[in-house]
């Protein structure tokens, strides 16, 4: 792999990102209308939802990578769905925050167990939340990657199927604001909302090319000092969750 | 499919001479039926309740079995025996999975009538066929997924925590219709005389779905 390829596009897409998620904060404070029955806290709406979605995306994306791992067995696609897993997480866990306090400033309550999507989403969490201490507790590096891509391709088939069972098994509270049917977003909203995310799906793939990158330089550097300077000049690595 | 056989006859041999998974697991499921009696302050339980209890129940004591699934495969060198060997490695997730089954029904086979006994407030007999239906698929369910989240769990170093925290999140949804499908049956003012469709379809595609996915991936992990 030649040391050029890393990095390339990431200012291009940092800068798209920057822009977008800027734009979008205008629209929301700006442009979008103030809810009829919320007021100002239905704004949380607009990065709430695209947390989730993008998250939820994230997780399926990193089950896809993991198929590539498994089809391929090269480690940078294993590497690609650590990364994608882990943002995912991140993205997840801001998902649940805001959805949280949306759900405090609008039903009055923290936690509403009759809610099937933040239900679900907390159930997917749980289950990907295993995915780093499944990791760490394999210590051959080649057989992490082949189990933490199997789970991946598990749990990224489970998201939707949960998501299925848990809708059922409620009634609804959660707005349906997308719908089949077009929904019921008046189109300012609608508009502020896509631009949301779009910039959240920006903000995620750059954190993802970051990571990627960082990790990549990082190995290319004890490569080469290695080559350079002898084996003893890296320390070996400490076990990781990560693969390397 | 004979190989498959032959695996399934070495555990359940294995099983009948130790004794070793099965009288645990009908052992943890009467104490925590005891432990629900005094958590939940009741006597006697129905509807929702017994159906939510005895689900919980069947699914904490099938986690010991998944726990010990693999574990004389990896102690006495059966993995590399069996890798060795010219077969089919699907025959082993088949062969696993029918023995993790076999033990599910010898627990309920016992678990069942203690509940009834311990803390069902209705008879069981009336709900005994459709809740014979509701356990059996459920029983599937987790036979694939037990087997599936048992073999990642065995090569790593904490396997015992690894399999619970990654079986328990994947059985949620068949927690959820198998507690759905069996609650109407038990209920103390009318009954339901079978479980309700939309459940049962529901649990019984998330078996399909879980079998087709373990099959798809379950040869990765025997790999070495």
């Amino acid at each position: 792999m030649p040391s050029t390829t890393y990095g390339k596009g990431l200012r291009g897409l940092s800068l798209a990102t920057i822009l977008t998620i800027g734009l979008a904060l205008v629209l929301v404070f700006f442009y979008a209308p103030l809810d009829a029955n919320q007021g100002f806290v239905q704004k949380i709406f607009y990065i709430h939802v695209p947390l989730a979605i993008v998250s939820l995306c994230g997780f399926v994306f990193g089950a896809l990578m993991a198929v590539g791992y498994l089809r391929t067995g090269e480690r940078k696609w294993d590497m690609r769905s650590y990364v994608a897993i882990h943002m995912a997480l991140i993205f997840g866990i801001g998902g649940l925050i805001t959805g949280s306090i949306w759900a405090k400033a609008s039903w009055g309550h923290w936690w509403v167990w009759n809610e099937p999507t933040l239900v679900s989403f907390l159930i997917v969490l749980l289950l990907f939340a295993t995915y780093q201490p499944l990791r760490f507790s394999i210590e051959d590096p080649e057989r992490q990657s082949r189990y933490a891509s199997v789970f991946s391709i598990v749990a990224g088939a489970f998201v939707p199927l949960n998501f299925i069972a848990v809708r059922l098994s409620t009634q609804y509270v959660h707005p349906r604001v997308l719908t089949l049917t077009g929904g019921n977003l008046p189109a300012s909203m609608g508009l502020t909302f896509v631009i949301s995310l779009i910039g959240i799906t920006l903000l995620y793939t750059t954190l993802w090319k970051y990571e990627m990158t960082a990790k990549n330089a990082r190995s290319q550097v004890r490569r080469l000092r290695r080559t350079l300077l002898g084996e003893d000049s890296v320390s070996p690595m400490r076990r990781s969750a990560a693969p390397s | 499919m004979r190989t498959a056989l032959i695996l399934l006859r070495k555990d359940l041999r294995l099983e009948l001479r130790t004794l070793e998974t099965v009288p645990a697991m009908v052992l943890f499921a009467v104490v925590t039926f005891v432990i629900f009696h005094f958590g939940l302050n009741r006597d006697t339980i129905d509807g929702q309740l017994a159906a939510g209890v005895l689900t919980a129940t069947l699914l904490f004591a099938s986690m010991l079995a998944i726990n010990r699934l693999f574990v004389a495969e990896r102690e006495q060198g059966g993995f590399d025996a069996f890798l060795l060997a010219p077969v089919d490695r699907s025959a082993m997730l088949l062969a696993k999975a029918a023995a993790l089954f076999l033990f599910m029904v010898a627990l309920e086979v016992i678990a069942v009538p203690a509940f009834g006994l311990f803390l069902l407030g209705p008879s069981l007999g009336p709900p005994l066929p459709g809740l014979i239906l509701v356990l059996v698929l459920a029983d599937l369910g987790l036979a694939v997924i037990g087997t599936l989240v048992s073999a990642i769990a065995v090569h790593t170093r904490a396997r015992d925590l690894i399999g619970p925290i990654i079986g328990l999140p994947l059985l949620i949804p068949a927690l959820i219709a198998t507690a759905r499908a069996a609650g109407p049956l038990l209920r103390t003012v009318d009954p339901a005389s079978a479980p309700p469709g939309k459940w049962v379809a529901i649990l019984a595609l998330y078996d399909l779905v879980f079998a087709l996915l373990a099959y798809a991936v379950f040869d990765f992990l025997l790999e070495d």
